[in-house]
């Protein structure tokens, strides 16, 4: 670790209380469908129980005939003529001539109140003509498969594949079949993940508003209040400076809030009831059933190997629906596959299918974690087959920085190395295993991104300090804003004030998405800092007739810098701010880019399993996460996104899956049956926080959200065979197909 | 008809006989420290306390509240300071925060019952709160702060 290199700050690398902390004790925060407005409505939305189904008519009188009824709105209420991704976005919020899967909207009312709503929601009468439907990926490219919708595919799908293939990519260098032919050993397998959901504990709400003006407001949950507004304006017919969106509180997301689902309706049945406020707040069900789960993925992985690891030649082809609209992280997935391993023949194959479910979102490191479970899965077995230790295969093979990664760009500074060596020495490795009990371990990958991003600083009259910010904080980011900006500054963390502010205040920020918001916003935020510093050294020359040159920052304070400028007291921020509007007005700083210099994160699990031979219930008994977080800032968020990362990877590994029947209903919408893991289903889960500094960022921070979800699918299905002998290429690992894994070994 | 305290403060309800708790708390009473999360007792994200138990409220009917207290994490102390409370932002607890009012009702509640958890017992109380952030190593932590314990 490269953690004693480091320069010691007085606040970046500690571990305050949140600025939010009361509030988030004491019920005080304000979520999603914790707003209510004068005069408001509740709406409800009417979904389709087909899976594929031509709407032939739609008779709302009847619930039109309710007192209290107040609008009702159907896909004739939105304007027509869309294409692309917006015309993705406006038939996903609202069905048009067919409904695509089990649950998509059909209809939509607002009433007076929420029962009155779900009852006029009842009566609204749908009259459908169900269509042959698809479910499985592999199923959906088959030659007799129902087509979701023709002419979906874009330029890339060469002529004659199946009429469900909508993106097709095929990259890579090297000579593969030369690399394949330098093995000892070449192995291919096909693996399968089934879809699974982000599982935000608070389910979609809003609360929207929109005149005949064209004139709108809403409050959301969700982690870009920019792309909701965009969205919802295309989708409605709006100019995007019309409408204007606070995002609330945020009860996680996971990638799963980065998109809209029915914020849309809110504004449709208000724009259609008078400019009356309306409320929408999903049920669980609804979260389950219509918004954005993951892809679901078929995946063919071929390796060749030599007897001491070293990897030859690797070759993916990967399969994924992401619903019935085109956006599978099917290229993520290859991107980040490999990434790990230095590789001079590489092929990547990729389809994005459509198939009857919903249209997928983000989910954490998209793409990712389903590649890692064929790829490092695939490496494991081989490892057995040779006899070559795992970790020494993965140390053999690992990038560094300068080389071209599997997907093409070469590698800045990254920390696989010193992940892998801190893994390695890590005491969980050395724990003693019994019967039936099995270690695994396996890397994962992530990019991190950096998106477009507007920060504004201000300094207040008694020398405290406000940040706007256009990301919401869904994992302590304000901390780690404040931490920055406080250092900057040179003032008490407890002196700035981080605002996360409606799309009205700020340029364009992309959301809390690729791991970015304490990257981006955070470097955003200490240029602006940087600009009041410059600002507040001038004011501070000023007064003493010097040269603003001749003055430095530091201690919160500006100081004559060394003897020549002259001696003067320092004159510290609360002296400056005091009087800045008799010396020149606001003090401020404000910073908009694309911040570049983005940092990866790699990371390394080991986990010990033990599996009850008689049931095939898999416990976990250890679980370790080592990940490079470039530099903590505040290392129980980072601690608290590792832990979270292996939590939901844990969960798709051994229990969540979407099940849908014959005729393609969801059979698990409610936590009863789609089951993610409780306290007593997981074990301490220990972190090493690497620090191998990204040099693109002020304070060498790298995004560390999403990497941790990817390396648990793999790492425990490794760790089942190690502790049984028994293999498993399809999710999840549930106790019915690890017994019968066990069986079948005989 | 049930007349029962809400926090110490008297309320009357005689209104549809459907009507849960949460609903009650969140729409009617202005209250919404307690959170929805699914609607079936299987998330833990709207406990509260009647009569010093932990209950879900989304499957608590106003009805049969007849002469109890309730209390919600508005009501769990005045100003934040009750002890789980003050472990929860010593330790960092949040990540995003939405299911905290449970998990701290919840906590609360055991270590009423049992001032000195073991981790069985604190896996036992709290298997029914689910967080998705994954907060559990902080939560478990937290609880044996609580206690009086070490972190």
């Amino acid at each position: 670790m490269a953690k004693d290199e480091f320069k010691e700050y007085r606040l970046v690398g500690t571990r305050p209380d949140r600025p939010d902390g009361l509030d988030k004790v004491t019920g005080r925060a304000r979520y999603g469908a914790d707003m209510s407005a004068p005069g408001m409505l509740w709406a409800a939305v009417v979904r389709s129980p087909h899976a594929h189904a031509k709407i032939l008519k739609i008779d709302a009188s009847k619930a039109e005939a309710l007192d209290g009824v107040k609008a009702v709105v159907t896909r004739a209420d939105f304007p027509t003529g869309l294409t692309g991704e917006e015309w993705n976005l406006q038939e996903n919020t609202m069905a048009g001539e067919k409904a695509l899967y089990d649950g998509h909207a059909v209809a939509a009312v607002a009433a007076t109140s929420k029962l009155l709503a779900e009852e006029a929601a009842r009566l609204i009468e749908v009259e459908y003509e169900v269509l042959p439907h698809v479910i499985d990926v592999d199923d959906a490219i088959k030659p007799d498969a129902p087509v979701i919708r023709e002419g979906a595919a874009n330029a890339s799908v060469p002529e004659g594949m199946p009429p469900n293939v909508v993106q097709y990519l095929d990259f890579g260098r090297g000579d593969i079949e030369a690399g394949f032919a330098e093995a000892d050993l070449v192995s291919e397998k096909t693996y399968k993940t089934e879809a699974t959901h982000q599982g935000y504990i608070e389910p979609h709400a809003c609360l929207g508003q929109l005149g005949e003006d064209g004139k709108g407001e809403m409050w959301v949950c969700t982690q870009g209040q920019w792309f909701i507004r965009k969205m919802c304006s295309d989708v409605l017919g709006l100019d995007t400076a019309q409408l204007r969106v606070t995002p609330s509180e945020i009860g996680g997301g996971f990638g799963g809030k980065t998109t809209i689902f029915m914020e849309p309706l809110s504004l449709a049945l208000s724009r259609k009831a008078g400019g009356k406020p309306v409320k929408l707040v999903m049920s669980r069900s609804e979260v389950l059933r219509a918004t954005g789960p993951t892809a679901s993925a078929s995946m063919d992985v071929k390796i060749g190997m030599k007897k001491d690891g070293t990897i030859t030649a690797a070759r993916a082809e990967f399969r994924m629906q992401g619903g019935a609209f085109p956006g599978s992280p099917v290229d993520m997935a290859l991107y980040c596959c490999f990434a790990p391993y230095k590789l001079e023949n590489v092929q990547h194959i990729g389809y994005d299918v459509l198939a009857n479910r919903p249209k997928c979102a983000a989910y954490r490191a998209p793409g990712s974690p389903m590649g890692a479970f064929a790829v490092e899965s695939l490496l494991d077995e081989m490892c057995r087959e040779l006899g070559v230790d795992p970790m020494e295969m993965r140390l053999k093979n690992a990038v560094v920085e300068g080389d071209t990664a599997s997907y093409g760009p070469k590698y800045g500074s990254i920390g696989l190395v010193e992940t892998l060596e801190a893994t390695k020495a890590h005491p969980n490795l050395k724990a003693e295993l019994g019967p039936n009990q099995g270690r695994g371990m396996a890397s994962g990958y992530w990019f991190n991104h950096n998106g477009e991003t507007s920060v504004s600083l201000a300094i207040s009259e008694d020398g405290t300090a406000q940040v706007s910010i256009g990301t919401p904080d869904i994992g302590g980011s304000r901390a780690s804003i404040a931490l920055m900006t406080a250092e900057t500054l040179g003032i008490p963390y407890e002196d700035v004030r981080v605002n996360v502010v409606e799309t009205g205040a700020l340029g364009v920020n992309e959301p809390t998405h690729g791991s970015r918001a304490t990257f981006a916003s955070g470097k955003a935020a200490v240029i602006a800092a940087g600009q009041a510093i410059k600002e507040m050294c001038k004011r501070a020359a000023n007064e003493w007739g010097i040269d603003p040159e001749a003055v430095e920052w530091a201690d919160g304070a500006a100081q004559p810098a060394g003897p020549n400028a002259g001696k003067f007291p320092p004159m510290t921020i609360a002296e400056i701010a005091g009087k800045m509007g008799s010396t020149g007005g606001p003090i401020s700083g404000h910073h908009e880019s694309v911040p570049e210099g983005v940092g990866a994160s790699f990371g390394c699990h080991v986990v010990d399993v033990e599996v009850d031979p008689e049931t095939g219930h898999v416990k976990i008994l250890r679980y370790l996460v080592v990940q490079d977080a470039g530099r903590a800032i505040h290392p129980s968020y980072v601690e608290g996104q590792y832990q979270g990362g292996a939590a939901q990877g844990i969960g798709w590994a051994l229990n969540e899956a979407y099940i849908y029947d014959e005729n393609g209903k969801l059979q698990n919408s409610v936590f009863l049956d789609y089951r993610v893991p409780v306290a007593s289903d997981l074990p301490m889960i220990d972190t090493v926080i690497v620090e191998v500094p990204n040099p693109g960022h002020p304070y060498g921070v790298r995004g560390v959200g999403e990497t941790g979800i990817t390396p648990p699918l793999p790492a425990i299905a490794n760790a089942i065979q190690a502790a049984t002998g028994a293999r498993l290429h399809d999710l999840p690992m549930s106790p019915p197909k690890v017994l019968a894994a066990i069986k079948a070994m005989g | 008809m049930a007349a029962f305290t809400i926090n110490g403060s008297p309320h009357t309800f005689d209104g549809d006989p459907d009507m849960v708790l949460l609903w009650y708390l969140r729409d009617i009473a202005g209250m919404t420290g307690t959170k929805f999360g699914c609607g079936l007792a299987l998330c833990g994200a709207c406990t509260v306390h009647v009569d010093g138990q932990a209950v879900r409220a989304c499957q608590t009917y106003v009805e049969d509240l007849e002469g109890t207290e309730v209390t919600t994490i508005e009501g769990l102390s005045e100003d934040g300071s009750h002890p789980v409370q003050e472990a929860w932002r010593t330790l960092n607890v949040a990540q995003c925060g939405y299911c905290q009012p449970g998990q701290i009702m919840q906590a609360a509640a055991l270590l009423s019952d049992t001032p000195n958890p073991t981790d069985a017992d604190i896996d036992a109380a709290m298997a029914g709160n689910i967080c998705r952030c994954g907060t559990y190593p902080r939560i478990r932590a937290a609880i044996k702060l609580a206690a009086g314990g070490s972190n």
